[in-house]
């Protein structure tokens, strides 16, 4: 905001236990910072590094060999009619940007806590700034997934026009456990060492390496109650086209779930959000 | 539209104390067995309110209310420990209050630090923009001022170089150059003036001089209290959370010196036991005011007195008392004697009184070196390193270095400045 442009002073009320009030007015006054904070999380991320940005497309490339050649190659796991390597790089794509977000967000608060016991803004910003810079890492994978496509001569359907909608699915639902994980992570250190482990498990009881398909059907909507499952089978329905059918059922199980996990971590987040500053 | 900038209404803030062990607090095996154990009770004992007895609440401020007018700077003292961050953390909305209210009119900006949010391998360009939108400037504002903070810092040859290979005086520079550009109707400042060198501080205090001028509202905490004096037009003393003097900054800041800095006797008296055997011997010596106080705190601008209490055993001729002030190096700044022109007899005391000007010392601590002594011939008897004392700045001409080492006296010297002859006419 610019207040020097803003000859009337605006003035500002603060009550014990009500600053609740100000607080989305303040998130939109403060997008600059979150602009800024966003810019030098990206700028700084591949500085002195030899290769720069291609580690954003060297890290996916490199699982994605793997999980090909161990699910692909070993398992003979069926790929629905697309290249294994595309199938498991539309999972890919989605997957790393939820774990990115989740280990970013994870200590977001943390590293950003002299900023956040000096100055006042909504601290949403940091988590989501965070989010923002994993998205960047995510756009470029998708230049892989491009490359990918021309070496296989594989061209998308109609269906490729629903991704963004799935992209924005994916940046909520990496919000949602963002959120949860940074405000958790701000009382109890503990979460440092339990997010890698959630990164972990989650690659492989999430369907990157393979097909949801594979899955038994009477097991799907149990396996739907992994969040992912629903984002990722999204991704996959609207890259790999035809012969790629959505199980309807769990995809509202995990969209539903994806909602509930973001509303309760917004209200979590705000509810625990006002003594930061005091422990962190 | 009033003229109150800031009112403060019966604030209160409350921290819980763990009897935990650090670090415990806050552990999850921590939270999950308390609240395993609390939901037992509550199961156990379904009336009782749950108590937590662990941790104990610790009032920072306590019902605190004041009133501030635009264009008002304000000084708050305090020892360490009286609440003055956490009222500045308030009033900057870092942390929420307890209890009570805040209206602030006007846009408010925080300098709790210099330089927050400064990233090591952004370069000085990035980092101006980076800061700058933290201390809450938009872009267009930092756009606008940009050259002018340049400028400030003087950096203009490192402005595309990475942060972290600047000097340390360059970043605290370019980091000041930043939040003195920032143009709040309130300015909220803590101790962050004391960097950099002593010509760019005496820069800094300038503009905080012309931001006070321009008619905007600023509330400094500070340990200084010769910059509080001279930066401020009214003073809060904070005690135990709540404010306890307010007046003028001269006023305030003596009040703070007499009652609530360590004000020691500094009473220096014999240990060993052979001064019965001196011809004469120093009893005891203090420090006291012009009001014959015994205290060890004094202002700049008042004169300090020393007395020297001896006990004559055997009287001697050409007996001289002297004394050596000498500061925290252990220099000697000066030594002062006087020959006891009297005659004295055994059993006699005699006291000795020495004055020191006011306006003399600068504010440093200080401590004595007496002796009793008959010139070039025996010194009789020594104390060394005793009646320690402070001189504290109340707002003197020099008062921009305070804390820099600038000397041990105030030397009033004169300055002649003649006009330059222009070379080209």
């Amino acid at each position: 905001m610019s207040h020097s442009s803003n000859p009337k002073p605006s003035t500002l009320i603060i009550e014990a236990g009500k600053t609740e009030k100000h607080y989305w007015r303040d998130l939109w006054r403060y997008r600059e910072l979150f602009y800024f904070l966003a810019w030098r999380d990206v700028l700084v991320r591949y500085k002195q590094t030899a290769i720069g940005m291609a580690w954003a497309l060297l890290q996916p490339f490199l699982t994605m060999v793997v999980l090909t050649v161990v699910f692909g190659r070993l398992a003979q796991l069926p790929s629905d009619g697309a290249p294994y390597p595309i199938l498991v790089f539309a999972a890919m794509l989605p997957w790393q940007f939820f774990a990115n977000s989740l280990s970013a967000c994870s200590n977001s608060l943390i590293t950003n806590a002299h900023v956040i016991s000096k100055v006042y803004f909504p601290r949403l910003i940091v988590p989501a700034s965070a989010v923002v810079v994993s998205f960047v890492d995510f756009l470029v994978a998708g230049m892989m997934l491009l490359l990918l496509m021309v070496v296989y001569n594989f061209v998308p359907t109609w269906r490729i026009i629903f991704l963004p909608l799935f992209v924005a699915i994916a940046a909520l639902a990496s919000l949602g456990a963002g959120l949860w994980l940074s405000a958790l992570n701000v009382k109890y250190r503990d979460f440092r060492y339990i997010v890698p482990f959630i990164v972990q498990f989650g690659l492989y009881l999430s369907p990157v390496g393979f097909s949801s398909n594979v899955v038994p059907q009477r097991w799907r909507l149990l396996y739907s109650l992994n969040p992912m499952v629903g984002v990722i089978d999204g991704f996959r329905w609207a890259i790999l086209g035809g012969n790629f059918h959505l199980y309807l059922p769990g995809f509202f199980l995990s969209l539903f779930l994806l909602l509930v996990l973001l509303i309760s971590s917004l209200w979590y987040f705000r509810k625990t959000e006002r003594t930061f500053a005091d422990i962190i | 539209m009033s003229d109150v900038a800031i009112c403060v209404e019966n604030l209160g803030k409350k921290y819980l104390l763990s009897h935990q062990q650090e670090g415990d607090r806050y552990a999850l095996r921590y939270a999950i067995a308390n609240g395993v154990k609390r939901w037992g009770k509550r199961l156990l004992h379904p009336r009782q309110g749950v108590t937590r007895p662990e941790l104990e609440e610790f009032w920072a401020l306590q019902d605190l209310s004041f009133e501030i007018k635009r264009g008002d700077r304000v000084g708050i003292i305090g020892r360490n420990g009286a609440g003055k961050s956490t009222l500045l953390k308030i009033l900057s909305r870092i942390t929420e209050p307890t209890t009570g209210r805040i209206t602030l009119n006007g846009r408010v900006a925080s300098l709790l630090e210099v330089g927050t949010g400064f990233h090591p391998e952004l370069t000085g360009r990035e980092n101006i923009y980076l800061n700058g939108s933290i201390l809450g400037m938009s872009r267009q504002e930092i756009n606008r001022k940009f050259d002018e903070i340049v400028a400030f810092a003087e950096i203009e040859k490192f402005l595309d170089t990475p942060v972290k290979r600047y000097s340390s005086g360059m970043y605290v520079r370019l980091a000041f150059a930043v939040a003195a550009h920032l143009e709040p109707e309130i300015l909220v400042i803590d101790e962050v003036l004391a960097v950099g060198d002593a010509q760019f501080q005496k820069k800094c205090l300038g503009k905080m001089e012309t931001v006070g001028k321009e008619g905007r509202t600023v509330i400094f905490v500070s340990h200084q209290m010769g910059m509080v004096n001279q930066l401020c037009s009214k003073a809060f003393l904070l005690n135990q959370g709540q404010i306890i003097v307010r007046g003028t900054p001269a006023t305030v800041i003596q009040q703070y010196l007499g009652d609530f800095v360590s004000n020691t006797v500094n009473h220096a008296t014999r240990s060993d036991h052979n001064y019965q055997t001196k011809e004469i011997y120093i009893d005891h010596a203090e420090t006291v005011n012009s009001k014959g106080i015994a205290i060890t705190e004094f202002m700049h601008n008042e004169p300090i007195f020393l007395t020297i209490h001896c006990q004559v055993n055997q009287w001697l001729n050409h007996i001289t008392i002297s004394a050596a002030l000498k500061d925290r190096q252990n220099r000697k700044i000066f030594t002062t004697e006087s020959e006891l022109s009297q005659q004295y007899r055994t059993n006699d005391k005699v006291t000795a009184c020495i004055k020191i000007p006011a306006n003399l010392l600068a504010p440093n601590p200080y401590f004595f070196e007496i002796a009793v002594h008959i010139r070039g011939v025996k010194i009789i008897d020594l104390l060394d390193e005793v009646c320690s004392f402070r001189v504290n700045d109340l707002g003197s001409e020099l008062a921009h270095y305070e804390g820099l080492d600038y000397g041990c006296i105030f030397a009033p010297c004169e300055w002649i400045i003649n006009p330059l002859v222009s070379q080209n006419q």
